[in-house]
């Protein structure tokens, strides 16, 4: 069995945070989409990201693998600085793993595929080795019976978890969750959810967009609200839900409790 | 749970099967009225019998080059590679950022798509000549062929690979892949399923383009058909033997072209209709 890296990291508090953003920001031609922004993530540290759509709480995830460019502030990933460098953006990538909304799985591909592609190319992993790696994350998203199906033929919620399992196998020390089940409905939320619960346990880093503020509650150790390209407010998920300081933060509570379908507070 | 699974469903199965038995009886029908309609016109297949080797180009021409259909396989084969090879070359200018290639690409794209094939036949084989550039024959019709066809096949590549959606290569970068794994293993293969049917399209219609040749003495079938109906006097029978011979070349690049269909469909495509 290959080795989940999140365990057999070390427990003693690290030195440096894993990630530091310091006063980032980001135009979109002449719009901020990121104003000063300044976050730190211990390693271990379980962050949920919400707030109103268009805070720029998705931009942000973006900005930390370099999938979108930033103009000014420092985005810094275990020591490595993310400049605009071809090799600090691959040191980078190698060591942050990503969930999409949309999945964003390879369609031509089995799930297997899906998951050792990675490994191959870029761990330079043989295949037979990277193929006993993939089947051990299919199993740990509970999905070994469809490791040889494409994703056409997956459901909505295990082609998220299939993503899951393709961004574990290149053993990252963060995982970045950009809404991971926006697009579920309910039924396959919860088994998402409870696959990314069970990695939290495991002690593996993350930073997760989410609105599923039972989640939030369950997993996060620290909730950081955004709003017009800012963090306003962050505390632990008591301080957060239970006594919001902030009036924005209130006023966006108030208003993801009064869809009353999803009761996503829980 | 599983949506579409290919070939998985044993209703899929037989209905597909039932499918395709009356594709090729309808088919047959249709090619039965044909010949009932042709059989009314009392031809006289026996000239075109006797014509046929050459037709085919199991017989060399008396220069001892290849002749027929032969030549105009040779010749369609040849022209498809440089073709593919010119639009892939355009299709990464087009897709550029680099300004000097974008503007080369659309260039050659818009002069060879925005004139007739036959122009450009004309001005490599008889214009060139005059200003000192001698090309054969074969030579000339390779490079009309190729450059004309280069320039529609590379706006079909080009179609392809900006369909594929953004977020596969976002998510292949994010895996740390290198720019040219996510060029080979993750667009490519997207893109190609894309491309394949209106590409199939193109070589179909570039193997009956090919009688252009014809135009520079190169004794491909449609002009030894011709020759032989002016000889005879029979032309409908040699014709449409011609066209007999074109239309199986064609079915042959379609069948090529359903295969690799299939091949690039993986996962995408049920193939339950076909």
């Amino acid at each position: 069995m290959p080795q989940e890296p999140a365990i057999t990291q070390s427990t003693a508090p690290a030195a440096r945070p894993l990630l530091a953003v310091e006063r980032l920001s980001k135009w979109y031609g002449a719009v901020q989409v990121l104003r000063d922004v300044c976050l730190e993530v211990a390693t271990h540290e379980r962050v949920v990201i919400c707030g109103p759509s268009g805070s720029g709480k998705s931009t942000l995830l973006r900005c930390l693998n370099g999938l979108e460019p930033h103009q000014s502030g420092r985005i810094i990933v275990d020591g490595t600085e993310l400049t605009g460098s071809a090799s600090a953006l691959d040191a980078v990538r190698r060591e942050i793993g990503m969930v999409f909304q949309s999945f964003n799985l390879f369609p031509h591909m089995t799930a297997l595929e899906n998951c050792t592609l990675a490994p191959i190319w870029v761990r330079k992993m043989p295949p037979a080795e990277a193929e006993e790696l993939a089947c051990s994350y299919l199993a740990r998203v509970r999905l070994s019976a469809h490791s040889h199906k494409y994703p056409g033929q997956l459901s909505g919620g295990e082609q998220q978890r299939v993503a899951i399992a393709r961004a574990l196998c290149m053993a990252p020390k963060i995982m970045l969750f950009d809404e991971p089940t926006s697009a579920l409905d309910p039924e396959m939320t919860q088994e998402v959810l409870d696959i990314i619960l069970g990695l939290a346990d495991t002690g593996m880093t993350m930073i997760c967009v989410t609105h599923e503020m039972g989640f939030a509650r369950r997993a996060a150790d620290r909730v950081v609200f955004m709003d017009h390209g800012a963090i306003v407010a962050q505390g632990t998920p008591e301080q957060m839900f239970d006594s919001p300081k902030s009036e924005r933060l209130k006023a966006f509570l108030s208003q993801i409790l009064q869809q009353p379908a999803q009761g996503r507070l829980g | 749970m599983a949506i579409d699974a290919p070939g998985v469903s044993p209703t899929v199965d037989r209905e597909s099967g039932r499918f395709r038995r009356n594709v090729w009886l309808t088919w047959l029908l249709l090619f039965a009225l044909l010949g009932v309609a042709f059989h009314g016109l009392h031809l006289d297949f026996s000239y075109v019998g006797q014509k046929l080797p050459f037709l085919l180009g199991l017989r060399l021409a008396p220069d001892g080059f290849i002749q027929g259909a032969a030549l105009t396989i040779l010749v369609t084969v040849c022209s498809m590679f440089f073709a593919l090879l010119v639009a892939l070359i355009t299709a990464l200018g087009r897709l550029s950022r680099n300004p000097v290639a974008f503007a080369i690409a659309t260039f050659y794209a818009s002069l060879f798509r925005g004139t007739p094939l036959m122009v450009q036949v004309l001005i490599i084989y008889l214009a060139l000549p005059q200003v000192g550039v001698v090309l054969g024959a074969m030579t000339s019709g390779l490079i009309a062929l190729s450059l004309n066809y280069g320039a529609y096949l590379a706006e079909t590549i080009r179609s392809g690979v900006m369909a594929v959606p953004a977020g596969q290569r976002e998510a292949a970068r994010a895996l740390a892949l290198p720019r040219w794994v996510i060029a080979w293993k993750v667009v490519a293969p997207q893109a190609l399923r894309l491309i394949i049917p209106p590409a199939g399209a193109l070589f179909v219609s570039m193997l009956k383009d090919s009688s252009l040749v014809s135009l520079m003495g190169l004794w491909e079938l449609n002009f030894l058909a011709q020759s032989y109906a002016r000889a005879t006097y029979h032309y409908m029978e040699m014709l449409i033997a011609a066209a007999l011979i074109y239309w199986s070349m064609s079915i042959v690049f379609e069948l090529i072209q359903f295969r690799l269909e299939r091949r690039f469909g993986r996962g995408v495509i049920s193939v339950g209709r076909h």
